[in-house]
């Protein structure tokens, strides 16, 4: 590649590198207030842990840990290869790149599809959050309120998932058209901070959720 | 393109051209408009609250006056004070301030501004909703701007649409925040060293912190209620074993911060003001900056002290109380700073001063009954009266308002190359900081007195009080009506403004007014502080 490198910052930076420190620094302050948003899911799962420990433990029981430990698997896959998708573009190597980026995109799809035989199956069983909960309590009269629980924490990660493939496929269709390279790939990495965000989540949704 | 005469309101032309401007200047004047339109419509509810109030017995219904209530207040607080400062003004100046062409992500400015438009839009339909979607035009929520659980549980197409509208309009707010952090860690001019960079950028960064750290939590909190609404969760229904008071604790960890999210902005431009008037250096530059930065970290640890009598337990009281007062501290060390800043001064009594004094007065008395609100034994007796109600007017309506209009006056040259008529604004200084004493002052009194605040109705005996601040809010109405016209009258047919009408001495004013598109022919290299008078 020859003039092709040069990247055209912004008007109002001094230099590439300029613009990428301020637009690595944005990604990170942004995703302080994802951190701050699942925050209160986790403050609230505390709670009423607290207040219902024997009932959480019994809910837990509904979740097969197998399934989510398989789909921990398969999104710490997906974090390594996000990490390739980001090298590969600093070194320019364009395929390697964007084959990474898409086995990241099926990752993200594996887990999707995992999450959503979870779901069918627990709607089936008519374990639903709060007052559409119908399956046997066994005693445990706040039951509904674990499974609100499960579905507002790994729905609101799942809608992030979701965000996240759709970002995935958004920079690798400019990895396609050659646009990254050593001197340019700072969306690559910033959604990649993203998706390691969505994936450290779900590191602390699944033994909360499930193992507990 | 760039010529003589060029300047960010005319290099480019049409409405498109504004509509995706990425210029911070244009993107500021998009929310000058539009926070008008709803500071204007806010306060037409505000004084159909206050019609409601002006005699005993109904002159609306109480499902209307509940309405006027929750309107006001989610009009007030999430679009027009919360976004006032920062989007407007710390959008058009705070680049111009350290030296920089534009903020760090100009897209993300402006999809802060769409995002703004889209809470704004939802909660505009939510007036037309009720129970349903469809419900005609009496309708829209009636929770107040709390939404407090378990009313707002009650399942109403209006309550969730009008929260989900706060959801969006706090995007806006987080996209602002992420925006001027990045901006000032990143973009300052050669030698605009982090103590060099004039106090009101230090009140916006520590705003913008909070934005970024507390909108998320409000956010996620009132999608869970509009999820209690459409799924019944239970997070905060008792009868699924859930805690209504832990909405109250998860709604102020957010509301609590943004009330300094409102205020700190406020005392920035306060800041700007007293040192530009007095034409002296700013007495105590670094303690005013950090005790802004003071407060933004405090904000996090009171939310208690809205509780105290909700089921909170007495040591978490007696924490909460303690850590309020300590708010006060920072708070007076910004108060002597400007005091001592107007000392020996050569206070010129421009408008914009005039406000910066009534801020000066106004706020004083909201952060002292502050300490009377967050002292428990008293608390007791106020809580849910109206003193509280008089107490956050004085802050928030006192203090960022006044730095509003003051900080509005002082950068209207900057913004749009005109003067204004300067005795008409005083004027509209007159009407508005008499008609607000007049308001609110008599509140403390009927606070004390224990009329409860948010009731549509009241005992006879509040009558005269009453009609006192009802009477006052129309002066304040017709101070701001004033206002607008000083704005339209000089936009229109002001005398050209020259670079630097008052001898400031800040780098917004070593550029032309209105500033070139990209603010600086040459960025400049800064070798002294912001305030070097004398």
């Amino acid at each position: 590649m020859s003039t092709g490198n040069t990247h055209h910052y912004a008007h109002h930076f001094e230099s590439a590198e300029h613009e990428y420190e301020s637009s690595k620094q944005g990604v990170w302050i942004f995703l302080t207030s994802e951190i701050l948003m699942f925050g209160v899911l986790f403050v609230g799962y505390m709670i009423y842990h607290h207040m219902y420990p024997e009932m959480f433990k019994y809910g837990a029981k509904a979740l097969d840990w197998r399934l989510g430990a398989l789909n921990t698997v398969v999104l710490l896959t997906s974090s390594l290869t996000m990490v390739l998708g980001v090298h590969y573009c600093q070194v320019n190597n364009k395929q390697k790149a964007v084959m990474n980026l898409a086995i990241t995109i099926a990752c993200g799809a594996i887990f999707m599809v995992v999450k959503y035989f979870e779901y069918s199956h627990k709607i089936h069983a008519g374990k639903l959050p709060g007052m559409w909960f119908t399956a046997d309590t066994h005693g445990f009269e706040n039951l509904p309120l674990y499974f609100s629980f499960y579905f507002m924490m790994t729905g609101l990660h799942g809608i992030h998932v979701l965000a996240g493939m759709c970002l995935i496929l958004w920079v690798l269709i400019r990895a396609n058209r050659g646009e990254f390279n050593e001197n340019y790939y700072t969306p690559v990495e910033g959604v990649g901070l993203f998706w390691h965000l969505v994936d450290l989540i779900w590191i602390f949704l699944f033994p909360l959720l499930y193992l507990v | 393109m760039a010529g003589a005469g060029s300047n960010y309101l005319n290099h480019e032309k049409g409405i498109m051209s504004w509509l995706t401007s990425r210029d911070h200047k244009r993107i500021g004047l998009l929310y000058f408009y539009t926070v008008g339109f709803f500071f204007l419509l806010g306060g037409i509810f505000a004084m159909l609250i206050r019609t409601e109030l002006f005699s005993a017995g109904m002159q609306f219904t109480p499902e209307l006056y509940n309405r006027f209530m929750t309107y006001h207040g989610v009009i007030m607080v999430f679009f027009v004070i919360i976004p006032g400062i920062p989007a407007i003004l710390g959008n058009i100046i705070m680049p111009l301030q350290i030296g920089a062409r534009d903020v760090a992500f100009p897209l993300v400015n402006l999809m802060s501004w769409y995002c703004y438009i889209a809470g704004a839009a939802l909660g505009v339909a939510s007036l037309f909703m009720g129970e349903t979607v469809l419900w005609g035009i009496f309708g829209g929520a009636d929770t107040g701007w709390t939404f407090y659980t378990p009313y707002s549980i009650k399942f109403s197409a209006a309550n969730i649409t009008a929260a989900f509208a706060a959801f969006v309009a706090g995007f806006s707010s987080i996209l602002t925040g992420v925006n001027f952090v990045a901006t000032v860690h990143k973009l300052r001019c050669p030698g605009m060293t982090m103590n060099r960079i004039p106090l009101f950028v230090w009140a916006l960064y520590a705003t913008a912190i909070l934005q970024v750290l507390a909108t998320p939590v409000v956010g996620i909190t009132v999608a869970l209620l509009a999820m209690e609404n459409i799924f019944g969760i239970g997070f905060f229904d008792p009868e699924l074993g859930g805690d209504p008071v832990l909405f109250q604790h998860f709604f102020w960890f957010y509301s609590h911060p943004a009330v300094y999210i409102m205020i700190l902005p406020a005392m920035g431009v306060i800041s700007e003001l007293i040192t530009a008037f007095s034409k002296k250096t700013i007495f105590g530059y670094t303690a005013i900056a950090y005790s802004s930065l003071a407060i933004a970290g405090v904000s996090f640890l009171v939310w208690g002290h809205h509780m105290y009598v909700s089921s909170q337990s007495e040591i978490a009281g007696l924490v909460f109380s303690i850590l309020t007062m300590f708010v006060g501290v920072p708070t007076a060390i910004k108060l002597f700073n400007w005091l001592a800043t107007l000392y020996k001064g050569s206070i010129q009594m421009q408008s914009p001063m005039l406000y910066a004094l009534g801020f000066l007065f106004i706020f004083t008395i909201g952060g002292v009954t502050g300490i009377f609100l967050a002292t428990i034994a008293t608390d007791v007796h106020f809580h849910d009266t109206y003193f509280v109600v008089a107490h956050f007017h004085y802050v928030m309506v006192g203090g960022t308002l006044m730095a509003i209009m003051g900080g509005a006056l002082y950068w209207f040259p900057k913004i749009t190359g005109k003067m204004f008529n300067e005795s008409i604004a005083r004027m509209s200084f007159v009407f508005i900081f008499v008609g607000f004493n007049v308001t609110f002052f008599p509140q403390f009194i009927l606070g004390a007195m224990g009329m409860p605040r948010r009731y549509a109705d009241y005992l006879p005996a509040f009558e005269s009080l009453n009609r006192i601040s009802s009477l006052g809010s129309y002066v304040i109405g017709f101070g701001f009506i004033i206002a607008l016209y000083v704005f339209i009258n000089g936009w229109r047919k002001g005398a050209p403004a020259p670079a630097n009408p008052w001898g400031a001495k800040t780098l917004e004013w070593t550029v032309p007014s209105p500033p070139p598109h990209e603010n600086f022919d040459k960025i400049p290299t800064v070798t002294a502080g912001p305030y070097e008078y004398r």
